[in-house]
C-alpha cells in the first residue's frame, strides 16, 4: 500500500507545521509542507494528496480575527486559472479526501463554512469567540470523543490528554436549528472532560466555556475535522507534563503520547477507505 | 464618469453579550477613574478610501466589506451607524494611529480588497485606516475624559485620540501630519546642539569630534568630494549613536579609580569588561582548550555567542534588556525587546538560525504599590499587564515557546522596570560548504535591507537607552513591533541562508542601518550606501532619520552580486521586501549618499576606535546595616501562619496566571515545562527543550537573579545569582565541566548588568562613586565564580542609568545582575523534575545551611535588617554539584528541587504541589541553628532530593557529600514539619496551594 500523502500548509504566521510533519512521519505517512504562497500560486494540485492539514498558529497575524484572512483568501482570491483555492478544495472534498484543521486551522474551517457543514451552503454556521477568561492559555486538558459520534472512527477511544493553546476557542453556534442538526447528526468530534470522563462543566477543565464542552467538530461526511487541542504537540510521551512521574511509576515510558494515536488513527482510516474503494 | 476618490466607513461591533468588552470597559472606568460613563458602545471603524468609477461604487465596497470584514456570528457590521438604533449617547471618542505608525491589519485589509476584486481592476486604489470609536451613554467630567482617552483608550506615543459630543465632529477631525525637511543640514557641533538633538555627547567627546573635523587630511578628502568641513546632521547622529553607551559600553570600558575603604586597597581598573568579563571567559577558554574541550566557538564577537552542541549544530544564546522602551510603552517595549532579541540570534554568524525558545525575567514595583504616582510614572500593575501582553504576542505569534522566566518585585523598580528577554537558537555548523560562525564579507558585496519599511519610529533608541528617564523623554524612541512581519522575514531568511544565497547578515536593532552597516563595514574597512534606495513608510524622512531609525523587523544582508537576482525572486514568494542599498568597499570610509549627494563621509577608524575613554571613580565603604533583633517564632500557629504568608508573598507566589498566557510548548520540543506534575502546578527549576524529535539531546535553561542582597553585599549578590543559575541546571540535569574527563557538555552564561546612574555628581548623584564600587564588586564575583565553576560568559549586556526622575524626585533601581545559563544533556529521559513522585520516597537535604538570613523573604516579611547575607562557598558548591550529577547518572534521584526564595520551607511545599502527595519531615538536630533558620534560611547551593527506599543505601554510600535525612513523602496531602517531636508546621497541600495561588497577577 502506498503511503498516505499528507499536505501541511505553512507560512504567513502558521506556526505548527514542523511538529505536524514529524507526527505524520511517526505514523508512517508521507507529509509535505507547502507554503501558502505556493498554494495561492495555483501550481499545487490538491488532488495529489490524500489529506490537507491546516495547522495552528496565527495566520496573517490574526488580523480581523483568528483565521479570517486566510479563509478570505481561500474563498475569494483568484488564482491564475481564474478559480479559487476554495473551488479546488470542494473538488478535493468531492473526491472523498480528508481535511484536518487544528486550532487556528479549525478557526479557518469554520470561517470557510466547511464545518460543521450542516447547511451545505458554505456559509458560516459557528465561530470560536474569545475564551471566557479573556486570555490566551496554554494548559493540558482531558477530552474524549462522545459515544456514537460521527468522529468515533477517527479518534482513539478513551480519555485523551492534549494541550490547548489559544485565546479564541469558545465555540458558539449560529442558531438553535444548527445546534439541533449538530446534535442529531452527532457532529461533536471532541469534548473537554474530567479525568474520569464526566463532562467538564467548569473552568479550567473546560478552558474556554465552549458550547457543550465542545473542543472539535466533524462534517456529516465524516472527513472534515476541526479541533482546538494540539495532538501534534502530544505525539511524544515526553510531551506530557507528568511524564516524569508516569515514567517513575511504570515501564510505560516506551508508550506514545496521545497525539500519536490521533495521527495513527486518521491515517489508518484513510488507508481503510482507500481499500474499500479499491474493492468496491 | 471619471475615477474619483471616495471615502466610506464601516462600523463593526460585537454581538456577544457577556463576553462583550464594552461592559468590562464601563466597569473599568467606574473602578479606576471613579466616574460613570453609563453604557459604553465600542466600534471598530474601517475607513476605506477607494477609487469609484462606472463599474465599482459604494455598494460594491459595502458588499465586499460584509464578506471579508465580519464574522457573521460574532459581529454586526453597518455602513451607517443610524442602522444600530443607538440610544442617545453623550460623548464620542475616536482613537486612531498617528501618521506613519505601522498598521498591519489595515494593510492586510487593503491586500484582501485587491485580491477580492481580482487582477482585472488594477486601476482601483484602496487606502484603509482602522480606528476605534467609543460612545459613552453619560457625560463625564472633561478632566476624566482627557485622562481616560489618553491613558486607557489610547497610547499617545503611537495613537491620537479626540472626543466630542457629536459623531460628526470626531469623524471629521483631521490629524496632524508630521512635516519635516528632507534636506541635510551642516552643523557646528556645540554642547547646546548635542543636548537639543539628544546626542548625549560629553565635553570630551565633543572635542574628539571637533578635532577629527579639524584634521587637514580629512578636510582635503572632503574638499575633493565637495563635502563641507562642518559635520552634517547625519554624521553627528551616526557618531552619537556609535559612541552611545548602548553600542560602545563606555562605562564598562572606562578607566576606573577604585578605592576600597574597607580593606584600604586602591587600584586602577582599565575597562571592567576586559578585566573581569572577557578575562574570565579567556581564562576558561584556555583551560578548556588545553584539555581539548572545544565547545567554545565564538564569544563577544558577534550579535550573540556561539557554542558547539555536537558536530552538526551550534547553539546561539543571547539575553538583553529592553528597560527604557518598556518604561515608555510597556507592551511595545516588551514585544520589540523579544523580536529584537530574536533577530540578534538570527543575525549571528552567517545567519538564519532556527529559533528554539524564549525566556524572560522581569523586575517590577509591587502590584499593590500605593504611593502617589509622580508625573510620568506608571503604576506597576499597568507596566506588568502591558509587558506580559508584549511577551505573549512576541513569543506566541512568532511560534517560539517561552519556556522559562521569573518575576521580581521591589519598590525600587516602580520608577523604571527591568525587562530581560532571552532567545536560544540552533544553527548548522556548515551550510553550503561554509562554516556558519564566520562573517565573510568582501569589497563589492551588496548591502541588502530586508523586512519592514523605515519610518520615524525608534529614532534615538540607542542614544537614549542609557539615559535617565525624565518626563520629557521623547516618545519617538519607542518602536512598534509586528511579529507577523518578522515571522515572514525569519521564514525567508532561514530558506535564503540554507540555499547559500546569504554570505552573512546582521540585525537592524538599536541604531538601525547606521549601526548594522557601520559595524559590518569594519570587516572590509568601508561601505557605500545610497539612502534614497531605502523603502520608506512615508515620504517625509530626512536622510539622517532614514539612516538611524530603529523601525523594526529589518535585517541587513550581505549578498554576493551573483546571487542578488535569486534572492529577490525568493523574497517575492515570502512577501518580504528587499532592497539593495549599496556595497562594501575598502576605502576606509563610510560613504552615505542621498539623491547623489554626500550626506555623511566618515573614517571608520575614527567612528569605531576613537571614542574617548571615560574616567570614573569608585569608592567602596561597607554599608552600615543595623542588625535588628530577630523575633522567634513559637508554636504551631505562628509557624503555620508564617509558612502561608511566605507562600503568598509576591516574590514567591504562583505566577501561573502569567505563565499560562505564554505558549511554552509550540514546536512540541518542550520536555520540562515551567509547570509540571499531574495537576500541572509544580514549578520547575529550569526548562528542558529538546533539539528536535530525532534525538534525545536537549538543552537546559535557567536564570539566576537576587537583587535584594546587593544592598548589603553586591559581591555576594552577584555570586549568589550566578550560583542560582548554575544550581538550577544541575538540579535538572546538568554536569559541570570537569577537566579530568575527556569531554564536557557546553555551558553558556549571559550576564546582564542593570545599574542606576554610577557617574558621580555632587548635586544630582552624590553616591555615584559608591554605586560604581558596587558594580566593581559584582564584576569581581563574576570573575571569581565563573572561573571556578569553568562556566564562561558567551555574551552579555549592560544597561546603565536606570533611574526615573520626576518632580525633583528620583527612583533608582537596586544594582541588579541576571545570569542566564544554558547547558546540554545527552538524554532528556534522564532529567529530574522538582516534584515528589512516590509516597514512601526518602527526603534528603543536600548542602549546608547557615544562619545568614539578611535579605531573605522571611526577614523581609518581618521587616528585619541584618548584614549577614548568604555566602556562596564555592568548593562546597562544586563538590555538591558533582555529587548531584553523579547520583542522577546512577538513576537514584526521583526528584530534585533547588532551595531559593523562602528556603527549605518553600522548596518542600513546591515539591508537594505536583501530585496527590505530602511530606513529613523532621528538622536536623543541630543546636547551633534554630528551626526558623533551618526552615527559612536562603543559604545558596542547596537542594532537596527524594530517593526511592530501595536506593537509599546506594545513595548514602556515595560518600563525597553527607546528605541530611529529613523524612518521607507521604500519601496523605499534608505537610508536617517536626523539630524533635514537636510539630511546627501542619498544613494541608490545598491550604498551601491556595495561599500560593493568592494572586491573579
Amino acid at each position: 500500500m502506498a503511503k498516505i500523502r499528507s499536505l501541511i500548509l505553512t507560512g504567513f504566521g502558521i506556526n505548527c507545521a514542523t511538529e505536524m510533519q514529524s507526527a505524520y512521519y511517526e505514523v508512517g505517512a508521507q507529509p509535505k509542507i507547502i507554503h501558502l504562497s505556493e498554494l495561492f500560486s495555483g501550481k499545487i494540485d490538491l488532488l495529489n494528496f490524500d489529506i490537507i492539514n491546516f495547522p495552528g498558529g496565527f495566520s496573517y497575524g490574526d488580523d480581523l480575527g483568528a483565521g479570517r484572512v486566510l479563509a478570505n483568501l481561500i474563498k475569494y482570491k483568484h488564482l491564475s486559472s481564474g478559480k479559487t483555492v476554495f473551488s479546488n478544495l470542494l473538488e478535493f472534498i468531492e473526491a472523498e479526501k480528508y481535511i484536518v484543521g487544528i486550532c487556528n486551522g479549525f478557526q479557518v474551517l469554520l470561517a470557510l463554512g466547511l464545518l460543521p457543514g450542516t447547511a451545505h451552503d458554505y456559509q458560516q454556521e459557528a465561530t470560536l469567540a474569545t475564551n471566557n477568561s479573556g486570555k490566551f492559555e496554554d494548559r493540558w486538558v482531558y477530552c474524549k470523543t462522545p459515544e456514537n459520534s460521527c468522529a468515533s472512527q477517527l479518534f482513539p477511544s478513551g480519555i485523551l490528554e492534549y494541550p490547548i493553546r489559544h485565546k479564541e476557542g469558545k465555540l458558539i453556534i449560529k442558531n438553535s436549528s444548527t445546534i439541533k442538526k449538530i446534535v442529531e447528526q452527532k457532529l461533536i468530534a471532541l469534548q473537554y472532560c474530567l479525568k474520569d470522563g464526566s463532562p467538564a462543566k467548569y473552568y479550567p477543565d473546560n478552558p474556554n466555556q465552549s458550547w457543550m464542552q465542545c473542543a472539535g467538530l466533524i462534517h456529516p461526511n465524516g472527513r472534515i475535522i476541526g479541533i482546538m487541542p494540539h495532538p501534534e504537540a502530544a505525539v511524544s510521551f515526553y510531551n506530557h507534563p507528568n511524564w516524569p512521574q508516569i515514567a517513575c511509576k511504570s515501564t510505560l515510558a516506551l508508550k506514545k503520547g496521545d497525539g500519536y494515536w490521533f495521527f495513527k488513527k486518521i491515517t489508518a482510516k484513510i488507508i481503510n477507505s482507500m481499500k474499500e474503494k479499491m474493492y468496491a | 464618469m471619471k475615477n474619483v476618490s471616495e471615502l466610506i466607513r464601516v462600523f463593526q461591533s460585537s454581538k456577544l453579550i457577556g463576553s462583550s468588552s464594552s461592559i468590562n470597559l464601563s466597569d473599568e472606568i467606574k473602578n479606576c477613574y471613579q466616574t460613570d460613563p453609563g453604557y459604553v458602545y465600542r466600534f471598530k471603524m474601517f475607513e476605506i478610501c477607494y477609487t469609484r468609477n462606472n463599474y465599482f461604487n459604494r455598494t460594491d465596497v459595502i458588499n465586499i466589506s460584509y464578506k471579508i470584514l465580519c464574522d457573521p456570528i460574532q459581529h454586526n457590521l453597518v455602513s451607517n451607524l443610524n442602522n444600530y438604533n443607538l440610544p442617545d449617547f453623550s460623548i464620542c471618542i475616536l482613537v486612531g494611529k498617528h501618521h506613519g505608525v505601522t498598521d498591519d491589519e489595515a494593510m492586510t485589509v487593503e491586500n484582501i480588497l485587491y485580491d477580492f476584486i481580482g487582477i482585472d481592476n488594477q486601476n482601483i486604489k484602496f487606502n484603509v485606516e482602522i480606528k476605534e470609536l467609543y460612545l459613552f451613554e453619560k457625560t463625564i467630567p472633561l478632566k476624566s475624559l482627557e485622562i481616560i482617552s489618553t491613558s486607557l483608550l489610547s497610547n499617545p506615543l503611537i495613537q491620537y485620540s479626540c472626543f466630542s459630543n457629536t459623531l460628526d465632529k470626531v469623524l471629521n477631525k483631521k490629524q496632524n501630519k508630521i512635516n519635516h525637511t528632507r534636506e541635510v543640514k551642516w552643523i557646528e557641533l556645540t554642547k547646546t546642539v548635542s543636548e537639543k538633538r539628544h546626542l548625549g555627547f560629553s565635553d570630551l567627546e565633543i572635542q574628539a569630534v571637533l578635532s577629527e573635523y579639524n584634521k587637514k587630511e580629512f578636510q582635503e578628502i572632503r574638499n575633493l568630494k565637495n563635502i563641507p568641513n562642518k559635520p552634517s546632521d547625519c554624521e553627528l547622529e551616526l557618531i552619537a549613536q556609535t559612541w552611545s553607551e548602548h553600542c560602545k559600553h563606555k562605562e564598562f570600558n572606562a578607566e576606573i579609580t577604585y578605592i576600597d575603604l574597607e580593606t584600604g586597597a586602591n587600584k586602577k581598573i582599565i575597562s571592567l569588561f576586559n578585566t573581569y568579563i572577557k578575562k574570565a571567559t579567556n581564562v576558561i577558554e584556555r583551560l578548556l582548550k588545553e584539555k581539548n574541550h572545544n565547545w567554545l566557538v565564538k564569544v563577544f564577537a558577534d550579535n550573540a555567542g556561539i557554542v558547539r552542541i555536537n558536530s552538526e549544530s551550534y547553539f546561539i544564546w543571547k539575553v538583553e534588556t529592553h528597560n527604557s522602551p518598556s518604561f515608555l510603552d510597556p507592551y511595545g517595549g516588551a514585544i520589540t525587546g523579544i523580536l529584537g532579541n530574536n533577530r540578534d540570534a538570527l543575525g549571528t554568524g552567517m545567519g538564519g538560525a532556527k529559533l528554539l525558545f524564549n525566556t524572560n525575567v522581569l523586575c517590577f514595583g509591587p502590584p499593590n504599590y500605593n504611593k502617589a504616582l509622580l508625573k510620568g510614572q506608571k503604576h506597576p500593575q499597568i507596566i506588568l499587564k502591558g509587558v506580559v501582553r508584549g511577551i505573549e504576542d512576541g513569543g506566541n505569534k512568532s511560534g517560539i515557546p517561552t519556556v522559562n522566566g521569573s518575576i521580581h518585585f521591589d519598590e525600587r523598580y516602580s520608577g523604571k522596570p527591568l525587562v530581560f528577554c532571552g532567545t536560544g537558537a540552533v544553527m548548522s555548523t556548515i551550510i553550503d560548504g561554509c562554516p556558519t560562525e564566520k562573517k565573510p564579507i568582501a569589497p563589492g558585496d551588496c548591502i541588502v535591507m530586508a523586512g519592514g519599511r523605515v519610518g520615524k519610529d525608534g529614532i534615538h533608541g540607542a542614544t537614549l537607552s542609557s539615559c535617565e528617564m525624565h518626563t520629557d523623554t521623547p516618545g519617538t524612541m519607542v518602536q512598534i513591533g509586528s511579529p507577523f512581519t518578522q515571522k515572514k522575514l525569519s521564514d525567508f531568511l532561514e530558506i535564503a541562508c540554507a540555499q547559500g544565497l546569504v554570505k552573512t547578515c546582521t540585525d537592524n536593532g538599536a541604531g538601525g542601518l547606521g549601526s548594522s552597516v557601520g559595524e559590518m563595514a569594519q570587516i572590509t574597512n568601508g561601505a557605500f550606501i545610497e539612502l534614497d534606495k531605502v523603502p520608506l513608510k512615508y515620504e517625509d524622512l530626512a536622510p539622517w532619520e532614514i539612516f538611524i531609525s530603529e523601525s523594526q523587523e529589518r535585517m541587513t544582508l550581505v549578498i554576493d552580486p551573483e546571487n542578488i537576482n535569486s534572492l529577490f525572486k525568493l523574497s517575492e514568494k515570502y512577501q518580504v521586501e528587499v532592497s539593495c542599498l549599496g556595497h562594501f568597499t575598502k576605502t576606509g570610509f563610510l560613504e552615505i549618499l542621498y539623491n547623489g549627494k554626500y550626506v555623511a563621509f566618515l573614517s571608520l577608524n575614527f567612528l569605531h576606535n576613537k571614542v574617548p575613554q571615560k574616567q570614573m571613580s569608585a569608592l567602596w565603604k561597607k554599608p552600615k546595616i543595623h542588625n535588628s533583633n530577630t523575633p522567634k517564632l513559637e508554636g504551631l500557629h505562628q509557624y503555620n501562619k508564617m509558612f502561608l504568608e511566605l507562600l503568598s508573598s509576591y516574590n514567591i507566589c504562583s505566577k501561573e496566571s502569567i505563565i499560562r498566557q505564554y505558549d511554552h510548548e509550540v514546536k512540541g520540543n518542550t520536555i520540562v515545562k515551567p509547570l509540571m506534575g499531574p495537576k500541572g502546578a509544580a514549578p520547575q527549576d529550569a526548562a528542558v527543550v529538546r533539539l528536535n524529535n530525532n534525538s534525545y539531546e536537549a538543552l537546559i535553561i535557567s536564570n539566576g537573579i537576587l537583587p535584594r542582597i546587593g544592598d548589603v553585599d553586591p559581591y555576594q549578590m552577584s555570586a549568589g545569582s550566578l550560583d542560582e543559575a548554575i544550581r538550577q541546571i544541575i538540579s535538572v540535569g546538568g554536569t559541570l565541566p570537569d577537566l579530568s574527563k575527556n569531554s564536557s557538555p557546553f555551558w553558556s552564561l549571559n550576564d546582564n548588568f542593570c545599574l542606576p546612574n554610577c557617574c558621580f555628581d555632587e548635586q544630582t548623584n552624590p553616591d555615584g562613586q559608591y554605586k560604581l564600587a558596587q558594580l566593581v564588586k559584582m564584576c569581581e564575583a563574576l570573575y571569581d565564580y565563573s572561573t571556578y565553576f569553568l562556566v564562561p560568559m558567551t555574551s552579555g549586556k549592560d544597561s546603565m542609568k536606570n533611574d526615573f526622575i520626576s518632580e525633583k524626585k528620583k527612583i533608582s533601581i537596586p544594582p541588579t545582575i541576571l545570569y542566564s545559563c544554558v547547558s546540554q544533556v545527552n538524554d532528556y529521559r534522564t532529567v529530574t523534575t522538582s516534584y515528589f513522585k512516590n509516597s514512601g520516597d526518602v527526603i534528603y537535604l543536600l548542602g549546608d545551611t547557615y544562619d545568614e538570613m539578611a535579605c531573605s523573604e522571611f526577614y523581609y516579611l518581618l521587616n528585619i535588617s541584618s548584614d549577614r547575607v548568604p555566602i556562596v562557598r564555592k568548593k562546597a558548591a562544586r563538590d555538591l554539584y558533582r555529587f548531584v550529577s553523579h547520583a542522577r547518572d546512577l538513576g537514584l534521584l526521583s526528584s530534585c528541587h533547588d532551595l531559593s526564595d523562602g528556603g527549605l520551607a518553600i522548596a518542600l511545599a513546591e515539591s508537594a504541589f505536583g501530585g496527590d502527595l505530602g511530606a513529613k519531615i523532621r528538622l536536623p538536630e543541630d543546636p547551633k541553628l534554630s528551626p526558623q533558620v533551618w526552615l527559612f534560611s536562603e543559604s545558596p547551593s542547596r537542594f532537596i532530593v527524594t530517593i526511592r527506599p530501595e536506593n537509599q543505601q546506594a545513595f548514602e554510600n556515595l560518600s563525597s557529600v553527607k546528605p541530611r535525612h529529613l523524612g518521607y513523602v507521604t500519601d496523605n496531602e499534608f505537610i508536617k514539619i517536626y523539630k524533635h517531636n514537636c510539630l511546627l508546621v501542619n498544613l494541608t497541600i490545598n491550604e498551601c496551594i491556595k495561599a500560593w495561588q493568592k494572586y491573579d497577577l
